[in-house]
C-alpha cells in the first residue's frame, strides 16, 4: 500500500517544482489545468449545495423550508454557479487545457501566459460571484430577464452580472488559446483528418465561445448601466423592449449549451473506440457533426422566446431551425453505436459513463425536440419538462462525460490509478440516482407543474419526493470519485505509459508526462484510432 | 523567410520556447490577435443590434436626437482617426524597414491624434451635459420632430437614442484609451529599439487593434451623426 | 503576416481615399435621397472599412486564408444576429 517502493520516480510536470508560488505562477498548462479541476469542482459543491436546498424545499408542497424569496435566491444562484463556473468551464478548461497540446504534439499551449491569465479572470470572477451571493445573493433566475432586474429586484444584479462578465472574459480566452494551438502548433504529420475527435469537439466549443460569448458580455453591461443610471433600454414604460434583452441574452446562452456538451461529446468519441478495441465509425461525419452543431447552434436562440412575445413569423422559423440542430447531434449517436457494433467492449468505468451519456444524452435531446415543436412548447414551457429536458442533457450528459474523462485520463494526469471496481460502482450509482432524479420531472413538467415555483399542489408531491430521493443518491455517485481519486494520489497503483491501450499522443509519453510533454517532438504517420495496431492494454505496475 | 537564417531565427531572443521557430511564433500571434478582434465584432456588434431596433422603431424622434449631435466634431473626429490609421501603417512600415527613428515619430503622432480623438469626444460629451441631453433625471430633450414643427419629439425615445449614443461611443472611447496606452508602451519600446525587421510583432498586432477601433468609429459616425440631416 | 512591405504611394492613396470618402459622406447627409440616404452612408462605411481592411491591415497582402476567413465568419455572425432578430422586429405586427 506504501509508495516507497515505485522505480525512480522520472521527473514530471508535477514534482518538478514545488512551492505554492509554481504553482500560482505556473504557465505549463497541465498545472493550470488542475488549478481549474480545484476551482470548479468547489464551484460544483456550492452549486450543488443550492440544488439541495432547492430538492429539500420541495419534499413538501407547502413553502416551508425557506421564504419565497430566498427560493427564488436558490434557484438562481444554482443555474448560474452551475452554468458559468462549473459546466462552461469544466472539460475545456481541465481535460481541454491538460489535453489538447499533449494530443497534437506540441510542448504547450499557443499562450501560455493567457492560459494562466484565464485562470486568474475565472478565480476573480468566482470569489465576486462568492461576495454576491454571500451579501444578499440574486432572485432574477439565471436568466437575468428584464425588466425585473433591470428595474424591479432588490438584489445585486449588479454584482452577478459583473461577475459573469469577466468569467465571459476567461471563457473567450480559453477558446483563442485553443484555436490558435490547433491551427499553428500540431506536430509533422498531425494533419487535420488525422486529429483526435476530441480535438475537432474543442475547436468547435471554442469557436462559439469566441463568437458567442462577447453577445452576453455586452448585454450584461447594458444591464448594469440600465440598473445604475435607469436607462430604459429595456423597460416597456419609456420605450424599451424587454425583449431585446432576450434576443441578445440567448443569442448567446443558447450556443453556451453547445459549449457546455461539445467537449463532452469530444470524450466519449475517444472513450467508445478504446473500449470497442475499434476506430471510429465515419470519422469525418463526427467531425463534420461537431462544426455543424456549433454553427447550427447560433440560429436557434428565439426557440426560449416562444411565448414571450416574438411574432409568429419568427417562432415559424426558429422552430424549423431547431430541428436542424438535432441531426448532426443524431449523427454521432449512430456514429457511437456503429463503432460499438461488432466491436470488443470492455465494461471500464469511462465506458460505463459513455453508455450512460448516450442514452440520457439521446432522451434529453429528442425532448429538445419537443420542446421545438411550438404547439407542445406552449404546454410545456416554464414547466419542470424544460427543467428535465436540460438536465437530461447537462447532468445525464455533460456531467457524465466529464466523469467519464476523469477517469479516463486520471492515469495520465497523475500517474495513478483509480480503483476500478468503485469507479464502477460510482458510475452506476450516478446513472440511477440521476434517472430517479429527473424522470419524474418530466412527468411533473407534462402534468403542469411551473418551474422555479416554491409551493405546488399536493397531488405533485410523490413524484416531487422520488426527485429529492434520487438526488441524495446521485450525491453520493458524485461524492465517491472525488474521495477515491484523492485516495488513488497515494495509495493508487503506479500507472503505465497507456493502461488502457488506447490511440493518441497523449499516451506515447509518460504518465505523469514530463513538463514539455514528449522527450522528443513526435512525428506522425499514422492514421487516428487504428487499434488494429494498438496492442492489448497493459496491465499496471503494482506499487509496493 | 528562406534567405534568413536558420540559427538567428532559432535563437532570437524574442522567441518563446514552446515554439518551434520565429514564425511559427509571429503567426501564431496574429491569428491570436484576428480572433480577439473577430469577438469585438461580435461585442459591439451587440449594441449595434439594440440600436437598430430602435432605430427602426422610432425613426424621427432618432433622427431628431441626431440632428442635434454636432456634425463638424464627428467629421473631424472621423478625419483624425483616419489619420492615426494611416501614421500607424507608416509606424510598422518604419519596423519593417528597420528605421527606429521615424517609427518613433509616427507612433508619437499616433498617440497625439489618438489623444486628440479623445479630446474632441469630450468635448462634445461636455455640450452633451450642458444642454441636458445626458440620459437620466435631467435629462431633457426639448425639439419637435424633423418637418413636423407642431410634433414634439417623444422624451423617452429621445433618451433611448442618447443612451445607445453614450454607450456606443463610450464603449468605444473605453477602447481607443486602451489603444493610447498600448501604443504609449509601443512608443517606449520603439525607442528603446525593440523592433526590428526581424521582430516587430506586437507593432503589427497592436496596429491590427488600433484599425479595429477606427473601423468601428466609421460605422458609428454615419448611423449616430447622419440619421436624417435633409431638413 | 507576410512581409509584403506596402509602398508608402499606396498608403498614402488610401488615407486620401479615406479623407474624401468621409467628407462625402457627410455631405450627401444633406441632400434628399429618401431612403437611400442611410444606404449611401453605409455603402461608403464600408467602403472605408474594406479599404482599411485589406490595405491597411494587410489582408489582401497576406497569404493566410485563415485570417480572411476569420474575417467573414466575423461578420457572418454578426449578420445572424442582426438578421434574425429583425425577423422578429419586422414581422410583429403584421399578426
Amino acid at each position: 500500500m506504501a509508495t516507497a517502493a515505485i522505480t525512480a520516480e522520472r521527473e514530471n510536470y508535477l514534482n518538478q517544482e514545488y512551492g505554492i508560488k509554481s504553482w500560482l505562477l505556473t504557465v505549463d498548462h497541465k498545472r493550470i489545468a488542475l488549478l481549474y479541476l480545484l476551482s470548479i469542482t468547489f464551484f460544483f459543491f456550492i452549486g450543488g449545495f443550492f440544488a439541495l436546498l432547492i430538492r429539500l424545499e420541495l419534499l413538501t408542497p407547502a413553502g416551508d423550508l425557506v421564504q419565497a424569496d430566498t427560493y427564488n435566491k436558490l434557484f438562481t444562484m444554482h443555474g448560474q454557479v452551475m452554468v458559468f463556473f462549473f459546466l462552461i468551464p469544466s472539460i475545456p478548461a481541465v481535460l481541454g487545457n491538460f489535453l489538447v497540446p499533449l494530443m497534437i504534439g506540441a510542448r504547450d499551449l499557443a499562450f501560455p501566459r493567457i492560459n494562466l491569465l484565464s485562470w486568474y479572470l475565472y478565480i476573480i470572477a468566482g470569489v465576486l460571484m462568492l461576495h454576491c451571493m454571500l451579501t444578499g445573493g440574486v432572485d432574477t433566475g439565471w436568466t437575468f430577464y428584464t425588466p425585473f432586474s433591470t428595474a424591479f429586484s432588490n438584489t445585486k444584479v449588479i454584482e452577478a452580472g459583473l461577475a459573469i462578465f469577466i468569467s465571459g472574459f476567461s471563457s473567450i480566452l480559453t477558446g483563442l488559446n485553443f484555436v490558435v494551438t490547433i491551427h499553428r502548433m500540431r506536430a509533422p504529420g498531425m494533419t487535420w483528418n488525422r486529429l483526435p475527435l476530441f480535438i475537432w469537439a474543442h475547436y468547435a466549443t471554442s469557436i462559439i465561445q469566441l463568437l458567442g460569448t462577447p453577445v452576453i458580455a455586452v448585454t450584461l453591461v447594458l444591464v448594469v448601466l440600465e440598473r445604475a443610471l435607469h436607462l430604459g433600454i429595456f423597460d416597456p414604460t419609456r420605450g424599451g423592449d424587454p425583449l431585446l434583452f432576450q434576443h441578445l441574452f440567448w443569442f448567446y446562452s443558447h450556443p453556451a449549451v453547445y459549449i457546455m456538451i461539445l467537449p463532452s461529446m469530444g470524450v466519449v468519441t475517444e472513450i467508445v473506440p478504446c473500449f470497442s478495441r475499434k476506430r471510429i465509425f465515419g470519422y469525418k461525419f463526427v467531425a463534420l457533426s461537431s462544426i455543424s452543431i456549433a454553427v447550427f447552434g447560433f440560429l436557434v436562440w428565439a426557440h426560449h422566446m416562444f411565448v414571450a412575445g416574438i411574432s409568429l413569423y419568427a417562432a415559424l422559423i426558429f422552430s424549423a431551425l431547431s430541428y436542424l440542430v438535432a441531426v448532426p447531434s443524431a449523427i454521432k449517436v449512430f456514429n457511437w453505436t456503429a463503432t460499438m457494433y461488432k466491436g470488443s467492449i470492455t465494461f471500464s468505468t469511462p465506458m460505463l459513463y459513455a453508455f450512460g451519456f448516450i442514452g440520457l444524452f439521446l432522451m434529453g435531446g429528442l425532448t429538445g425536440l419537443f420542446l421545438a415543436a411550438l404547439g407542445i412548447d406552449v404546454h410545456v414551457t416554464d414547466t419542470y419538462f424544460v427543467v428535465a429536458h436540460f438536465h437530461y442533457i447537462m447532468v445525464g450528459g455533460a456531467v457524465m462525460g466529464y466523469l467519464g474523462g476523469m477517469h479516463f485520463w486520471w492515469p495520465k494526469i497523475s500517474g495513478r490509478m483509480y480503483p476500478e471496481s468503485l469507479g464502477r460502482l460510482a458510475a452506476v450509482i450516478v446513472f440511477l440516482g440521476f434517472n430517479l432524479t429527473f424522470f419524474p420531472q418530466f412527468i411533473l413538467g407534462y402534468l403542469g407543474m411551473p418551474r422555479r415555483y416554491w409551493q405546488y399542489p399536493p397531488e405533485f408531491q410523490v413524484l416531487n419526493v422520488l426527485s429529492t430521493a434520487g438526488s441524495t443518491i446521485l450525491a453520493v455517485g458524485y461524492l465517491l470519485p472525488m474521495v477515491y481519486f484523492l485516495w488513488s494520489m497515494r495509495y493508487g497503483k503506479v500507472a503505465p505509459d497507456n493502461p488502457w491501450g488506447a490511440s493518441g499522443l497523449e499516451w506515447m509519453t509518460s504518465s505523469p508526462p514530463p513538463t514539455f510533454n514528449f522527450d522528443r517532438p513526435p512525428v506522425v504517420d499514422w492514421e487516428a484510432y487504428d487499434y488494429e495496431n494498438i496492442p492489448a492494454p497493459q496491465e499496471a505496475r503494482s506499487g509496493g | 523567410m528562406a534567405d534568413r537564417p536558420i540559427a538567428v531565427e532559432q535563437h532570437n531572443p524574442a522567441l518563446k520556447h514552446h515554439f518551434v521557430d520565429m514564425e511559427q511564433q509571429r503567426e501564431a500571434s496574429s491569428l491570436g490577435m484576428w480572433l480577439f478582434l473577430a469577438t469585438e465584432i461580435m461585442f459591439f456588434g451587440g449594441m449595434f443590434c439594440a440600436y437598430l431596433i430602435y432605430r427602426y422603431w422610432y425613426f424621427p424622434d432618432f433622427a431628431a436626437a441626431s440632428s442635434s449631435l454636432d456634425i463638424t466634431l464627428g467629421t473631424v473626429n472621423t478625419a483624425v482617426l483616419i489619420c492615426s490609421s494611416l501614421t500607424v501603417v507608416m509606424a510598422v512600415r518604419s519596423a519593417q524597414l528597420g528605421k527606429r527613428q521615424q517609427q518613433v515619430v509616427y507612433l508619437a503622432l499616433t498617440l497625439v491624434l489618438g489623444l486628440a480623438f479623445l479630446g474632441i469626444k469630450g468635448i462634445e460629451w461636455t455640450s452633451k451635459f450642458k444642454e441636458h441631453h445626458i440620459p437620466g433625471p435631467t435629462f431633457n430633450f426639448e425639439a419637435s420632430l424633423p418637418g413636423h414643427p407642431d410634433q414634439p419629439v417623444d422624451q423617452h425615445h429621445a433618451q433611448l437614442f442618447f443612451s445607445l449614443y453614450f454607450a456606443m461611443t463610450g464603449m468605444h472611447a473605453l477602447h481607443m484609451i486602451i489603444g493610447v496606452g498600448i501604443f504609449t508602451y509601443l512608443l517606449y519600446h520603439a525607442w528603446k529599439g525593440a523592433y526590428t525587421p526581424e521582430y516587430h510583432t506586437p507593432l503589427e498586432n497592436s496596429g491590427l487593434y488600433w484599425h479595429f477601433v477606427d473601423i468601428v468609429w466609421i460605422y458609428l459616425f454615419p448611423l449616430l451623426y447622419l440619421i436624417d440631416r435633409k431638413k | 503576416m507576410s512581409e509584403h512591405i506596402v509602398p508608402t504611394k499606396t498608403n498614402v492613396a488610401v488615407w486620401l481615399t479615406l479623407l474624401v470618402l468621409t467628407g462625402v459622406t457627410a455631405g450627401v447627409a444633406f441632400i434628399d435621397l429618401g431612403p437611400f440616404n442611410t444606404v449611401v452612408a453605409l455603402v461608403i462605411a464600408t467602403v472605408k472599412a474594406l479599404l482599411v481592411v485589406l490595405i491597411f491591415m494587410h489582408v489582401k497582402y497576406t497569404s493566410e486564408k485563415l485570417v480572411k476567413v476569420v474575417v467573414i465568419s466575423a461578420i457572418f455572425f454578426l449578420a445572424l444576429l442582426l438578421g434574425l432578430s429583425l425577423a422578429d422586429y419586422t414581422t410583429r405586427l403584421l399578426m
